[in-house]
């Protein structure tokens, strides 16, 4: 870990202005992420600029929805009573995400740019184009038994490692960004992410001393019946082999809308619009299910570790909508 | 023996040995007052920190740390050109034993790179802060060469070692005929078991902290299971006599095996802190514990069993190939547990050995018996299920009544007793024997059992005890608690030996100043430290009694010596409780205020033999007394597999064991509990994963490197079968550190392969082994 200077800051103005006029500044908030990698020496800040008292909070219905702060707390917000009985899903993957220690620091917007946990990228040793563009990507030909399945390129197989965005993926999720000139834009959380191709080192739209503002999720029947199943090496406190996040609203045995994600086998969050095709008026049966689930692996490119991610993650998807539509 | 004094007979009825005692030391602990290795704040006190190379074969080119000197607060950047030469390093076979090095090999002793994460570097500075900072600002230049990562590397120079792990076992044994005698077996079966790299991952990390009190003279507070081997280790690296070596050790937060020898880190921080003139500590991070003190090694090992159509064993031959390191013929002794766990008149094994850039392995819980076993007890597993017999019947049918690999008779075995009890305990009956049929839900529900045993190796230590007049003693050995009970079990041990109430001891261990006890390893440490603690006390009841007979005014005056016995802390005469008087009477009537007794104990064949067994060769001390001397139980075990997910859950457990006397119920059964997760740890996750072509881990942390958390082990059953065992030593105690987690392996396995009738041989059992399972 490198010297830093700390600054904490109390506006969103203050904190883009600090980090923008900063070389090497970077955000603080929860640092379960940041600081862990600045330990490693995977990342270097010469700043870190403290958001935490920044007023970007609240958990709270608005007229067509929900909206999360983005300073909120992981655990905070996986234990709403308003997103545990209307968005079941958000709730369910915060609480199965990481342990009660990083969920109490870790904040709603640094969890969605949490990054990947490929050992290749953790250690600076190893090449790695995400670390270091062009050095070459090692666990192509490695240690690739967690990597993606699908996103991936010939620069970078790396997993999101995250649940909570595999959940938003699913639900149409909306996020509120700002920047330093206190502009704000509004993006779909499947258009945050973005999948390596060449450039791996670039693993969002976020612009350099813009911020995370806010989530907002539109209300809706599936989003209400909905869950997140994780499945993973040991029974808590690990990242997900695969996970699906899934909302179905299913009437008189015929699903109406569908919404399906799939985790721990992306590069980003994995929302399948292919999946909730084949859901979406048909018979809310296994067969269906199992279809949807072939669909949404169709593009899956495994490596030699990976290759039971293909049907782990459809055991998954199909466990899940059998679940939920059992419930 | 019949000469020494046996705790069987001079307290027939214990008074507090065996109740489930609470901690001594529980309550520092959780209130933060016990003091770890790396907790002491020496005056003037400076932080080391390693800089470890990022190649795993090559040399160093250069080192520029005059961007890491200009930091504030740096003091020195060490490495192979400046670092204060050792007197002796293990670099060469005579410095290596003299030492008694773990590793062939001294880092920052020449710009050669035999493995990833190899120290090149050691930072001081005046905070652990600006230590590690500079740290990350030396650079490092290489000219790398391609690694070799694993033994299934097919550039690896693949060997069979005459001996392993220094002489200490043989690389080829054989007992019969076994080829023949296989070629002729009516059942024949072949199996292949592979076992990942485990990192031992003890809470606390290795940690040095190195005081030079003198030019000559050394004191190390140091995280590890002997301060005496770390002391002597020292003193030889260092050419000093061992009486200038002071190593301590009050609390350690773990070791399972990989404290048990003397690490580079050590001597190097020792160096360290003789550069810089003043006192250094060094904290292993958790990345660097993968790198600095060993690891299980990654082998593959294939088990051949010839048996009758009856089940009856004629035949076993093992094979094992592991990965070790460029220097060292170190592999984990599999083999001596298949050959003694069943009747089985033919053995024959080979140990095969490839050399890679990787540091050497080491003891690791259960060393050898752990994976043996788990070839042993599914290859058994699987001649149950192929003649239709119970995995507990053909156990049996294969009984052996004495130790079929070397002909002696046990000392005691309570296998039997194990195997029944547990059976009970579990509802073994229960069992649908047909694989794969049982259900709850979508969920696979499967019992597997597996047996256990652990040696009695041989050792002895010291003990001493100073019993005040007032009715307090002081009990001393230089012995490790590891967390596991030692300070708590002597403290009972000494207290019926002195007829004390426990709380009138205080028993002190960790300290080179203090009589010399063994490692805390191979199980030893809870019946040598005990045996020894009680010799002491018998000392101190001798010097009393030969000081009553010669005292006119006690009521034993002119009695015989072996005529007087102390019970409660009563000198008195056997055959008269009536005449005799309290300890205290007699010291004060002679004006002393205390009085000190020593004592050693012998812990197995050397305890039988006398002192024979310290001068056999090595490979042969356990076999010196006239018994075989081991250990015994069972594993029971329920999963339930989701066929789907691929996960395995073990959703119950029960244990029973037969290993002589419990001094502890409660610290005895957390042991086992503990064991028993650490094997489950290794059946269904524990893997640390070793990039094939840069011989580097990439999951070298406890995020990524999984131990099972609480959510993954049920509520677990323990049980002892009462075991007296006169041959072991003065307690009749076996030790349980070990034998906790052999087996452990094999019975989950067993029980998922009765669940979903897919038979994993290739541990950790993770999800993507079950996948493709469907019921039968």
């Amino acid at each position: 870990m490198n010297n830093f200077s700390y600054l904490s800051t109390t506006t969103a103005k203050d904190a883009t202005a600090a980090v923008t006029g900063t070389k090497g500044a970077a955000f603080i908030a929860g640092g379960t992420t940041v600081l862990d990698l600045m330990k490693l020496n995977v990342e270097n800040h010469s700043e870190l600029v403290d958001i935490n008292l920044v007023p970007f909070k609240g958990i709270e219905q608005t007229a067509d929805g929900l909206r999360i702060g983005a300073l909120e707390r992981m655990s905070d917000v996986g234990e709403h009573p308003l997103v545990v009985q209307n968005y079941p899903v958000i709730s369910q993957s915060l609480l199965q995400a990481a342990s009660p220690q990083l969920r109490n620091m870790a904040s709603i917007g640094g969890n969605l740019l949490q990054r990947t946990r490929c050992g290749y990228f953790r250690d600076v040793a190893f090449p790695c184009n995400k670390r270091n563009p062009g050095s070459g990507c090692p666990a192509q030909e490695g240690e690739n038994r967690n990597l993606a399945i699908l996103g991936g390129s010939k620069a970078c197989i790396a997993t999101h490692p995250g649940d909570l965005g595999v959940a938003l993926a699913a639900l149409d999720a909306v996020l509120l960004l700002e920047n330093a000139k206190g502009k704000q834009r509004r993006v779909p959380l499947v258009d945050f992410h973005v999948v390596p191709g060449n450039t791996p080192q670039r693993e969002t739209v976020l612009e350099p001393g813009e911020l995370i503002v806010s989530v907002t999720v539109p209300a809706a029947a599936h989003a209400r019946k909905s869950m997140y199943l994780k499945v993973r090496d040991r029974a808590s406190y690990a990242f997900a082999l695969a996970s699906a996040a899934v909302g179905l609203d299913v009437q008189g045995g015929q699903i109406r809308t569908a919404r399906v994600a799939l985790g721990g086998v992306g590069t980003k969050p994995w929302r399948s619009v292919a999946a909730e095709k084949i859901l979406t008026g048909a018979p809310a049966t296994e067969a269906t299910f199992r279809a949807a689930a072939a669909a949404a692996v169709k593009d899956a490119q495994p490596r030699e570790q990976n290759r039971f991610k293909v049907e782990l993650a459809q055991n998954t998807l199909v466990r899940a909508l059998l679940e939920l539509s059992a419930a | 023996m019949e000469h020494e004094p046996a705790f069987f007979e001079t307290s027939p009825t214990p008074g507090v040995v065996g109740k489930p005692l609470n901690r001594v030391d529980g309550r520092d602990k959780v209130m933060g007052k016990a003091k770890y290795s790396a907790e002491y704040p020496l005056p003037g006190l400076t932080y080391g920190v390693l800089k470890t190379s990022d190649i795993a074969k090559g040399r160093i080119q250069s080192i520029n740390a005059s961007a890491a000197l200009k930091e504030p607060g740096v003091l020195a950047v060490f490495t192979h050109l400046n670092l204060p030469k050792p007197a002796k390093t293990p670099n060469d076979a005579e410095g290596k034993k003299a030492i008694g090095a773990p590793m062939g090999f001294l880092p920052l002793t020449s710009d050669a790179i035999h493995y990833a994460g190899q120290p090149v570097a050691l930072v001081v500075a005046d905070t652990f802060e600006r230590a590690t900072q500079a740290a990350a600002l030396v650079r490092v230049s290489y000219a790398a060469e391609a690694p070799i990562a694993a033994y299934t590397d097919k550039r690896a120079q693949r060997f069979n070692p005459e001996k392993i792990q220094d002489g200490k076992a043989d690389g080829y044994t054989r007992r019969g005929d076994a080829q023949a005698a296989m070629a002729a077996a009516p059942v024949q079966l072949t199996a292949v078991y592979t076992h990942a790299i485990n990192h031992h991952n003890p809470m606390e990390p290795g940690a040095t902290t190195a005081i030079w009190e003198a030019p000559d003279r050394l004191t190390v507070y140091e995280s590890t299971q002997g301060v005496t081997r770390t002391q002597k280790s020292l003193s030889a690296y260092l050419g000093l006599p061992q009486d200038q070596v002071r190593v301590v050790t009050k609390y350690l937060g773990g070791g399972f095996g990989c404290k048990g020898s003397c690490w580079p880190h050590t001597v190097l921080t020792a160096l360290a802190a003789k550069g810089v003139g003043r006192p250094v500590k060094l904290v292993l991070s958790r990345k660097q514990q993968f790198t600095s003190m060993g690891h299980r090694e990654d082998q593959t090992q294939t088990l051949r069993l010839g048996a009758t159509k009856e089940g009856k064993l004629l035949a076993l031959i093992h094979e094992k190939t592991s990965t070790t390191s460029p220097w060292d013929n170190y592999a984990e002794a599999n083999s001596k547990i298949i050959n003694l766990l069943y009747d089985c008149p033919t053995f024959e094994s080979h140990y095969e050995l490839a050399r890679a850039n990787v540091m050497t392995s080491t003891f690791t819980r259960a060393p050898g018996e752990a994976p043996g076993s788990f070839a042993i007890e599914c290859s058994m597993d699987d001649l149950a299920y192929q003649l239709g017999l119970d995995p507990i019947e053909i156990r049996l049918r294969n009984y052996a009544e004495k130790d079929p690999s070397t002909g002696q008779p046990w000392s005691s075995k309570s296998l039997r007793q194990c195997y029944a009890r547990g059976a009970e305990l579990f509802g073994w009956s229960k069992r649908n024997p047909k694989a794969g049929v049982t259900k709850n839900g979508r969920l696979l529900v499967g019992y597997g059992m597996a047996t256990a045993s652990y040696p009695v190796h041989n050792s002895q230590g010291t003990a001493r005890v100073r019993l005040y007049a007032d009715g307090h003693a002081v009990v001393q050995a230089g012995a490790t608690d590891l967390g596991t009970g030692t300070y708590t079990v002597m403290t009972q041990v000494a207290a019926d030996s002195l007829g004390l109430a426990p709380d009138k001891v205080r028993f002190e261990l960790g300290d080179t100043k203090l009589p010399t006890a063994p490692n805390s390893g191979g199980s030893v440490a809870a019946g040598t430290v005990s045996s020894s603690v009680y010799m002491a006390a018998q000392d101190v009841w001798e010097r009393l009694t030969k000081m009553a007979i010669k005292d006119p005014k006690s009521p034993l005056f002119k009695a015989k010596a072996e005529d007087v016995a102390m019970e409660n802390g009563r000198l008195q005469l056997k055959k008269d409780a009536s005449k005799g008087e309290d300890f205290k009477a007699l010291m004060k009537r002679a004006g002393i205020d205390d009085i000190e007794g020593s004592g050693q104990g012998k812990y197995g064949s050397g305890y039988e033999a006398g002192q024979s067994a310290a001068t056999a060769p090595d490979a042969h001390k356990d076999e010196a007394g006239k018994h075989s001397m081991h250990s015994f139980g069972a594993h029971f075990c329920e999963v339930q597999v989701d066929p789907d997910l691929g996960t395995v859950r073990v959703t119950r457990w029960v244990s029973v064991h037969g290993a002589g006397r419990i001094l502890n119920a409660k610290t005895a059964r957390s042991q086992i509990i503990g064991g028993s997760i650490f094997g489950i740890g290794a059946a269904l996750m524990e893997a640390t994963a070793r990039d094939p072509h840069y011989a580097r881990y990439t999951n070298a942390d406890l995020g990524d490197y999984h131990i099972p958390v609480n959510a993954d082990i049920p509520d677990m059953t323990v049980e002892f079968i009462d075991e007296h065992d006169p041959y072991i030593n003065a307690m009749g105690v076996k030790g349980i550190g070990e034998i906790s987690m052999v087996g452990v392996s094999a019975a989950v396995a067993n029980a998922v392969f009765h669940a979903t009738g897919k038979r994993v041989r290739d541990l950790p059992i993770t999800p993507d082994k079950i996948l493709g399972t469907k019921s039968v």
